[in-house]
């Protein structure tokens, strides 16, 4: 007998969506989450796909604070590419929606418990049967079939479980981001810089949050991030681009742009979201991939423990799903970011002049791509493509 | 040895997510090194966003 049949570990996107999948099936279900609040601090650009969103449910008017209808890509000489793209998506309030699919879990029947620490696993014949964790500083455990792992960038409970979960420097970003106000953009247009100057080996994005607010954030490649310093970078561009603007929050992140690792499952354990790496690694976005893998792992673990095989076998079902409903792609985005971050800033100015010289009525993802089909390779396309989910 | 600038620290788990060895022990808004497990490869120092972390051994390892 356990405490619970599932405990899953870290209240975001991913861990929520896992959480009420679980307790959707009838599973005793309890996520714990290490901060005091669910959705907050915000470490997010808060940008999602309206398609990819929808999978999972239909946008609600408070969770949005910017609707996005084009995207704009600068070259290091900030020539511009600008492409309409109605219908592309949305910035999220991540504090409200993270708070939304927690409740969703919870009106599923998943317990909460905010403030929760988990710094072990328990096992029993190697197979994990619960967590150790402070509540509040007091040690506690907790018993069950099984864990579920969405504890993020840091991923530290897959270690635990015996999964290599430490990340290499060319597969993360090195992030940090301001929320500011006072700024005068276009509220329907994401805005992205790429290049050396403002984000080596990752790009720098401005992304409207509604009346006058913006979200602006730039990701360095963990391996030039030893000679650069991401806040400077913010700072300095503010100064050079918004000098009327004033931040109303500031934070630091890692974004893993990792492959999804090869082994997201120990017996009687599913790492998910960012800490199985799935993440997009051409966009960083993690929200909507680490819904789409909570949900999956949520649905596994019920099968799992209605069939009494939680070991590895018992798990197998959950790497196949993901990789079918997104994995194959995510390897072959992957692919993707491993060349375009490297290309230098000469070569982008080169694309973006030969993308300028589409005319704009004309420059459908398609006709872009015919007209830059013979330069390779052709980033403006590609994370365009990635970003608009083409 | 890793030094931390507490007061500085944004406890983004950037470094935790990049280090080999699991020796960073980060909570809401704690962090500590565990140092008999650390091997001074400095690469959390490197991938910090706002330079929190540093060596004792090489106090300029990070360039600006």
């Amino acid at each position: 007998m356990t405490d619970y049949d599932v405990i899953v570990v870290g209240g975001g996107p991913a861990g929520s969506m896992a959480a009420h999948a679980a307790a959707e099936k009838g599973l005793k279900t309890i996520m714990l989450e290490k901060d005091r609040d669910i959705g907050y601090p915000v470490r997010c650009g808060e940008a999602v796909g309206d398609v990819a969103l929808r999978q999972f449910m239909d946008p609600r008017p408070e969770w949005i604070a910017a609707t996005i209808t084009k995207i704009r890509m600068r070259s290091p000489n900030n020539t511009k590419i600008d492409f309409d793209s109605p219908g592309a998506g949305y910035i999220l309030h991540r504090r409200i929606f993270d708070y939304a699919l927690a409740n969703r879990a919870s009106q599923a029947g998943a317990e909460i418990q905010t403030r929760a620490y988990v710094d072990g696993l328990l096992f029993e014949n190697d197979t994990v049967r619960g967590v150790k964790y402070q509540y509040m500083g007091e040690p506690r455990t907790l018993s069950a079939k099984l864990v579920i792992a969405a504890d993020g960038v840091e991923s530290r409970i897959g270690r635990m479980a015996g999964i290599r979960t430490a990340i290499k420097l060319r597969d993360l970003e090195s992030g940090y981001q301001v929320t500011v106000g006072n700024i005068d953009i276009d509220q329907e247009m994401i805005d992205f810089y790429v290049g050396s100057n403002w984000a080596p080996g990752g790009y720098l994005w401005v992304f409207p949050k509604g009346d006058r607010m913006a979200n602006i954030g730039l990701g360095v490649i963990g391996t030039r991030a030893k000679d650069y310093n991401s806040h400077d970078l913010i700072h300095d561009f503010l100064k050079e681009h918004y000098p009327k603007a004033s931040m109303l929050t500031s934070v630091c992140g890692g974004v893993p742009i990792a492959q999804t690792l090869s082994q997201i499952t120990a017996n009687g354990i599913m790492l998910t979201g960012d800490a199985a790496r799935m993440v997009n690694p051409v966009s960083g976005g993690g929200i909507v991939s680490g819904m789409h893998g909570g949900k999956i792992a949520g649905e596994v673990a019920a099968e799992a423990i209605s069939t009494g095989d939680v070991s590895i076998k018992g798990l197998a079902e959950y790497p196949r799903r993901w990789r079918k409903a997104g994995g194959k792609s995510h390897e072959a985005l992957h692919r993707i970011s491993e060349s375009i971050y490297d290309i230098d800033d000469d070569k982008l100015n080169k694309i973006a002049a030969k993308l300028e010289g589409v005319p704009e009525k004309d420059r459908s993802l398609l006709k872009i791509f015919t007209t830059v089909a013979r330069e390779k390779p052709k980033i403006l396309l590609d994370v365009t493509r990635a970003f608009t989910g083409f | 040895m890793i030094l931390v600038k507490e007061n500085r620290c944004d406890f983004c788990g950037t470094c935790v997510a990049v280090c080999p060895v699991d020796a960073i022990e980060l909570r809401e808004a704690d962090i500590s090194i565990v140092h008999a497990t650390c091997i001074d490869c400095d690469i959390c120092i490197w991938v910090c966003p706002i330079d929190v972390l540093s060596s004792d051994q090489k106090p300029e390892a990070k360039n600006d």
